[in-house]
């Protein structure tokens, strides 16, 4: 893993690194995405790669403004206008590339492809059209079904995703609704197509936990009937743990760390997933005993620095220097942001 | 510890409701009523932490603010340290309001944008008469110390903070007044885990060094677990469990506390276990049903039984209260409580 020139590895490794498999439904290379703000351009994707199989799931987690939704939005071109957008990188979907297809081909996409879930069911759902529309809209615009075939469709989406009466559900507003009903509202819309992939940004995160549950358990199971792929974005590693087979930890708009779930949870390396696990109240532990917890704060964007990020929210200088870490594969598939200072075990050797 | 602190409940609530009319046509008249909390006992002990868990809309920040008679409960009595505070009026509590304060989960709308942190966290002081100018001055700068804030923040606005500094300006301001106890709503569910953990820590130091007692609500049942002597299970307006949080994770009696259980995700993949997933959604508060709540949504077998019943909590085991209830239980834990 010594390479005779730190800088070019750094390069090479972020930009060109890929699956070895190399069919991955979804692959996301050096993604980097920025916001035009009136203290410039502001980078809150930072070279981010990571791909997916078809039926895989992949997990995305970290800390509110580590860009997690960013990535995602910027995956379907979603990002606001004008002030988002994407200044680098490779989103190359079942061999093509995202961010060079034609408007037409990103509405094909959208909705028919890929299908999305955000974290607020009532933000995504038109307050003043019943459900039954809402969710035929899919099938008019992507099966053209004419009105009547489109509403039987939605009826039998909303089935689908376990509504009790359907046939009469179709016809409510989105507030006669309870915000899990809601979102399986939204689910059915997202898999209306059966997509070859799902985001879900949050999809549980205003639910309670047994709703939670529910849904959480309806993706799963609607995702090995139809063999669907999915990223799945949270702050939560109970979620990530119980759903997921790959994990990305992202911090500060970068990747720091990506493995497989159970190499992730058992042999964490970066100190930020370290601190991340640590953090969480377990059942297991003594009650009223002190949490650990991770010092300091995310710098605000405008101030990152160009180094290890990690070190700067710990306030200590990497070694690295203002040099990006670069990613190293620790053990098969187990990559982690290989900045001494923040490295323990196997990582740390190889630096 | 006992259903009723050591030392004697600082605070106990008695059979409390808190119900809201429902108003409806052109008249408004008042067509049916909200039960919202509807019939709960609980004492909480000096330096005591009880957690109050439950799905959304099952009536704990109804509760809390009933408790800290933010809100005057339609039956039932409040006391504090003694003295019942059920029918005070607002100018009258306006003394015992020092000794409870309260803490919200949503930090940004709960503290004023347009005041400084040191105005907000001086504003109780001066409402309660505490010291000059100087001596305020000094308390609040002490105040931040406390909390783990940049000396610097007092001449700063509270929309220049993060969310978990924000959450630490809350906290400054409810210790001000060195309560005898806080009422937490929610206070880190808005948080980021690496945050979260700060503040827990700091609510946790809080307690040890000032005793302070806390009725601590939150969904997040790993978070109560942790910060908690005692737990109670809210469904649908009423206690069906409450023991120490120990006895609440080890051995929950209730369904309901066994499916809100199960239901948490667990933060380790290798874990295997079966989960028990609860169908549809917690029944109107309007409109509740009959019988037993829960049996209703599970639609157990023996619903019937319990229209008409009148369930209430029982001690199945020392310190560890249930409700009586035949779709809630199993049949050996039934037979046991007849």
């Amino acid at each position: 893993m010594k390479d005779g020139d730190p800088a070019k590895a750094t390069v090479r490794q972020i930009y060109q690194e890929h699956d070895p498999g190399g069919d991955a439904l979804l692959r996301v290379q050096g993604l980097v995405s920025a916001f035009d703000t009136e203290r410039g351009l502001l980078k809150a994707v930072d070279g981010v790669s990571f791909s997916v199989n078809r039926g895989q799931t992949l997990g995305i987690v970290g800390e509110s403004g580590c860009g997690k939704s960013v990535t995602a939005m910027s995956l379907i071109s979603l990002l606001p206008r004008p002030a988002g957008k994407v200044l680098g990188g490779e989103v190359i979907f079942k061999g093509e590339d995202l961010q060079k297809v034609s408007e037409t081909r990103l509405h094909e996409v959208r909705g028919g492809e890929i299908g999305t879930i955000f974290q607020e069911p009532m933000t995504a759902l038109n307050p003043v059209h019943r459900i039954g529309r809402q969710v035929s809209e899919v099938f008019r615009l992507h099966k053209k079904m004419d009105k009547k075939e489109a509403w039987e469709a939605a009826i039998e989406a909303l089935r689908m995703t376990r509504i009790p009466s359907p046939e009469v559900r179709v016809g409510d507003y989105p507030h006669q609704l309870s915000g899990g009903m809601r979102q399986r509202v939204v689910i059915a819309m997202a898999l209306a197509c059966q997509p070859d992939l799902l985001i879900a940004d949050e999809p549980t995160t205003a639910l309670d936990v047994t709703v939670q549950a529910q849904i959480l358990d309806l993706i799963k199971g609607l995702q090995a009937e139809m063999g669907m792929a999915a990223i799945l974005i949270t702050h939560d590693l109970g979620v990530i743990a119980e759903n997921c087979d790959l994990v990305v930890v992202m911090y500060a708009g970068r990747v720091v760390e990506r493995a497989p779930v159970k190499e992730l949870f058992a042999n964490p390396m970066h100190a930020y997933t370290r601190g991340l696990l640590n953090s969480i109240p377990r059942l297991s532990l003594p009650p009223k005993s002190e949490l650990n917890t991770i010092p300091g704060m995310v710098a605000s964007l405008s101030e990152m620095a160009s180094g290890c990020r990690f070190c700067q929210r710990l306030g200590r200088r990497s070694s690295l220097g203002d040099e990006r870490p670069e990613l190293r594969e620790v053990s098969p598939g187990h990559w982690v942001e290989a900045c001494p200072e923040c490295c323990g075990g196997e990582a740390r050797e190889s630096v | 510890m006992s259903e009723i602190g050591t030392r004697g409940p600082l605070l106990s609530v008695k059979d409390v409701k808190v119900h809201f009319p429902v108003r409806s046509g052109l008249m408004l008249r008042q067509t049916g009523q909200v039960k919202a909390v509807d019939g709960v006992s609980l004492a909480i002990g000096e330096g005591e932490t009880v957690g109050l868990v439950g799905e959304s809309g099952c009536g704990k920040s109804t509760l809390a603010k009933a408790v800290v008679r933010l809100l005057r409960p339609n039956a039932g009595s409040v006391v504090f340290e003694g003295a019942d505070i059920t029918h005070l009026s607002p100018r009258a509590l306006r003394p015992l309001r020092s000794d409870m304060q309260m803490i919200f989960q949503d930090p940004v709308e709960s503290l004023n944008p347009r005041q400084s942190v040191r105005q907000i966290i001086e504003e109780p002081l001066i409402i309660h008469r505490q010291g000059d100018a100087a001596a305020r001055r000094r308390r609040v700068d002490e105040l931040l110390e406390r909390v783990g804030l940049p000396a610097n923040s007092g001449e700063k606005f509270s929309f220049e903070f993060s969310g978990g500094q924000r959450q630490r300006i809350g906290i400054a301001r409810a210790i001000a007044l060195n309560p005898k106890l806080i009422v937490c709503d929610e206070p880190v569910s808005a948080l980021d885990v690496s945050v979260q953990s700060q503040i827990i820590n700091l609510l946790l130091e809080l307690q040890r060094e000032m005793g302070i007692s806390y009725l601590f609500i939150a969904h997040d049942l790993a978070v109560v677990q942790h910060v908690s002597d005692r737990v109670a299970v809210m469904y649908l307006g009423k206690i069906v469990e409450l023991a120490t949080a120990e006895a609440i994770y080890q051995r929950p009696y209730h369904a309901y506390t066994k499916a809100l259980l199960s239901a948490i995700p667990e933060a380790d993949p290798m874990a295997e276990r079966e989960r028990m997933l609860l169908e549809g959604d917690v029944p109107s508060p309007i409109n509740p049903p009959a019988g037993s709540a829960f049996g209703h949504r599970i639609s157990h077998p023996r619903y019937k039984e319990t229209v008409g019943m009148n369930i209430g909590l029982v001690e199945i085991e020392q310190g560890h209260w249930v409700a009586r209830d035949p779709c809630c239980l199993t049949e050996d834990d039934w037979n046991k409580v007849q």
